[in-house]
């Protein structure tokens, strides 16, 4: 269903939020922000007990449940709207995503259930100092150790790549992408946190010095695998950023029913109205491009590169949009650190970047749609 | 009641076209058989000239009639709108009058409701209608009244009560256009087009059982009309379109295009004409500019959302799920892709976009849709009205504090105009 969720998806996402508003209030943002981990390893456990989320859209047999975007979308979006802190895009989006598209089945078998069960981490190491985002800005070429395989270099913007007990890699062997595990206490791995301005999603930096490194998807395309992964990741990212607009448009809306101004609520001045008015038809309008592209990646559509880099575009600006008027409608109070708008705003900003900034996807949309033509 | 699949339906239209289309016919004669099958309007119910088919159904309908170039009934323009609002609160002789030729494409129908001093507060209509025995008698003004100068026929909003509220003041009427006391004066728009008009009442009579509802009713049939106005604002950009074949139909069809429908002549350009955009900015090599190709991407990512956005709303609609926001958000949607189409054509266009008529790019087209554009956000309800009811109906925000309660005589209101 391209346009509308069906009622078991309804009642799922009924699940996931009545979850996260039990067990990921602001004030637990709050408290994992201020955390040297970032997240709580107690809800991380409950959230793959509970719910099953770090396997919704895997395999039953690599311990997953067998969902597809839809519902990954589904919970990725009520996670945006929770400001849920937790690895779960770096881990259970985009390294168990990279090992779907770019292992061997048997590599799958072994690696993919403990990532579905939430008992491991992993993380997904491709971006290099340019800051690129697509394989194009992935130089670092794998080095061997007569049968073994080494890597040299450092990889930036690593997502949740500090807690994770696994780094997959993506470097280059004969100049094609070639995919690396490594495990999280490697000799010659060093891991740094990078100070980010979104402190609810953790960013690494990782320096490989001859780091050993198992090769994976020998005999898999591996540029294929991350084209397809990059795909999903843009959509889940947007899902995110969609559930994100929605609180802060839910949140504005109310305080602008309350707040008394000049005699009258705030609300009923016309440019209040306006403003929210327009921020709903950016947001309504971005979760249409979201459905429909997380519907085109369910049916394998061809074109599906630009739908994704579409609702990647669309959500990020209308996520920014609506961040920085839900601070003008709160006004004073909205720009204090203890009025909770300004982490969303934090994270709608870092979600507008990560992937790549709307401009670029843009330009991506348009060149895949005169490919496609 | 199960409903058909598409396949059934596409099955059961193509048979019926088999046995009952061919071009030599006479348009009319067509679209009455047309009419009385009920696939010239599938959506509709069976009793009246329908099929009682989900909207979604309409579409494979069209198709079927695309692929063999078959002639549809008469859609295009305010008689669509006046016949769905017939279809809601006409009476059944009310129907069984107005209908038909409606679908026939024997009767044009106007839209009187904006006045000189009330457009956006259509509830402020002055032209008043008094009671002369057994009929009314019409004396007012209206304005931007399109197609007036072709209709036979008009859905009239006018004031029945001065002493009541303003919204509970008003009537509706069908008022006969062709009589002596109406007269209608064409009005130039800034695109050089003449398809509203403004139309003066003198004593124009309105036989009692033309009256729609019940004294008092005027406001909420207009919200009816304006609700299938808005939510086909999409519509609009079919403009039609005779097929280039030979046929008694469609010569009769080439006339009624450059005649009753030449008022929407220019609707399409004025919803931006998206399905220039991108094969214009390849043929002019305007693509390779980097800033054409951010505002080109951006114009194509809005449309089509737009697009799966009014589609969700029909999905919702079919699946009897209550009506979400999307409902609304269709007219301002298509008010932002029109403005964003324009600034495209406009940089595609470059120096060319000074020229218009036959020295403009695309033979004048993209001239005309830069002139035309402007009226996306004012027909059929503003923006800024628009930007109101999402506000205050959807969203729920305390309405504006008003000043027009009480008896309307007492309500501050435009000077009136004379002639
Ligand atoms: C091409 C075209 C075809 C038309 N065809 C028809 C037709 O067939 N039949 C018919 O009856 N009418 C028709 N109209 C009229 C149209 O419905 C009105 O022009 C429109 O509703 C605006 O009314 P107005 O022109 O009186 O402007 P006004 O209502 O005076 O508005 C002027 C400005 O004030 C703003 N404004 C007004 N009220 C508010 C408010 N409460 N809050 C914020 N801003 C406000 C408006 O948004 C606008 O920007 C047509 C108009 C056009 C352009």
């Amino acid at each position: 269903m391209r346009f509308s969720f069906s009622d078991e998806q309804e009642q799922f996402r009924a699940v996931v939020r009545r979850f996260l508003d039990d067990h990921a209030p602001p004030s637990a943002a709050r408290a994992c922000m201020a955390s040297a981990l970032g997240h709580d390893e107690a809800v991380w456990a409950r959230l793959a007990d509970d719910l099953g989320a770090s396997g919704i859209h895997l395999d039953e047999a690599h311990g997953g449940q067998g969902f597809g975007q839809a519902e990954l979308g589904i919970i990725m979006e009520e996670m945006g709207r929770a400001l849920l802190c937790a690895p779960y895009f770096g881990s259970a989006v985009l390294a168990a995503g990279m090992l779907r598209h770019g292992a061997t089945v048997a590599e799958q078998a072994e690696l993919l259930p403990p990532l579905a069960s939430g008992a491991r981490r992993a993380a997904l190491a491709w971006v290099e100092d340019a800051g690129r985002w697509d394989a194009a800005g992935i130089t670092l070429a794998a080095g061997r150790d007569g049968a073994a395989w080494r890597l040299d270099g450092r990889k930036r913007f690593v997502v949740d790549g500090l807690c994770a007990d696994d780094l997959l890699v993506l470097a280059r062997v004969d100049g094609a992408l070639a995919l690396f595990l490594v495990a999280g206490d490697a000799r010659g791995l060093a891991r740094r946190a990078l100070e980010v301005i979104d402190p609810t999603r953790r960013l690494a930096e990782v320096d490989f010095t001859a780091t050993p490194a198992r090769r994976l998807g020998a005999d898999v395309d591996v540029d294929a695998g991350f084209a397809r992964l990059f795909d999903e990741a843009l959509v889940a990212l947007a899902g995110e950023t969609i559930g994100g607009a929605r609180r802060l448009h839910a949140e504005a809306v109310e305080y602008a029913r309350l707040r008394m101004q000049f005699g009258r609520p705030i609300g009923s001045f016309q440019a209040i109205k306006h403003q929210l008015a327009d921020r709903l038809l950016d947001i309504e309008l971005a979760a249409a491009a979201v459905n429909h592209a997380a519907a085109a990646l369910d049916e394998n559509d061809p074109a599906v590169s630009a739908f994704a880099a579409q609702a990647k575009a669309m959500a990020s600006e209308a996520g920014m949009a609506m961040a920085a008027c839900a601070i003008q409608v709160h006004g004073g109070i909205g720009f204090t650190w203890d009025h909770d708008t300004h982490l969303w705003y934090k994270r709608a900003k870092s979600s507008e970047v990560l992937l790549g900034t709307p401009a670029w996807h843009r330009e991506r949309y348009l060149a895949a749609l005169e490919a496609n033509a | 009641m199960s409903m058909p699949d598409e396949h059934t339906v596409r099955a059961e239209v193509r048979a019926w076209l088999a046995e009952h289309w061919h071009p030599e016919q006479d348009l009319v004669e067509w679209r009455g058989i047309l009419a009385d099958s009920g696939w010239g309007m599938p959506h509709w119910p069976r009793a009246w000239y329908g099929r009682g088919l989900p909207v979604a159904m309409s579409a494979v309908v069209d198709e079927e009639f695309d692929a063999i170039e078959a002639v549809g009934v008469a859609r295009i323009g305010i008689r669509l709108l006046a016949g769905a609002t017939l279809l809601e609160h006409g009476s059944e002789a009310h129907k069984r009058r107005f209908l038909r030729p409606i679908l026939t494409g024997e009767d044009t129908w106007c839209q009187l409701f904006s006045e000189p001093g009330s457009g956006s507060d259509l509830a402020g209509a002055t032209t008043r209608a008094e009671r002369d025995g057994d009929d009314w008698r019409i004396n007012g003004q209206k304005v931007w009244t399109t197609s007036a100068h072709h209709a036979e026929w008009g859905l009239l909003l006018a004031r029945t009560d001065w002493d009541a509220p303003k919204h509970q003041g008003l009537s509706c009427f069908v008022i006969d256009m062709r009589q002596p006391g109406v007269e209608v004066q064409p009005l130039k728009q800034m695109n050089g087009y003449a398809s509203f008009n403004q139309v003066f009442f003198t004593d124009a009579v309105v036989p009692a059982e033309n009256r729609l509802g019940e004294i008092g009713d005027g406001w909420k049939i207009a919200m009816t009309t304006l609700a299938h106005e808005r939510r086909g604002a999409d519509a609009l950009r079919r403009w039609g379109q005779a097929p280039a074949r030979a046929g008694r139909i469609y010569d009769q069809l080439r006339a009624e295009i450059a005649s009753v429908l030449e008022p929407y002549k220019w609707y399409p350009q004025r919803a931006g004409r998206v399905d220039l955009a991108l094969p214009r900015a390849r043929e002019t090599g305007r693509i390779a500019d980097p800033a054409v190709r951010q505002e080109l991407a951006r114009l194509l990512m809005l449309s089509s959302a737009a697009e799966w956005l009014a589609r969700r709303a029909r999905a919702a609609h079919e699946l009897g799920r209550p009506q979400g926001p999307e409902g609304s958000l269709g007219k301002l949607a298509g008010s932002e892709v029109a403005r964003q189409a324009a600034r495209v054509h406009t940089l595609v266009s470059d120096a060319e976009a000074l020229l218009a008529g036959r020295d403009g790019p695309h033979d004048g087209t993209i001239a005309e849709i830069l002139l035309s554009v402007p009226a996306t956000s004012i027909a059929g309800g503003t923006d800024e009205i628009q930007r109101n009811i999402i506000a205050e109906r959807v969203l729920d925000l305390p309405r504006e504090p008003r000043l027009d309660g009480g008896p309307f005589r007492d309500v501050p209101r435009n000077p009136e105009r004379g002639r």
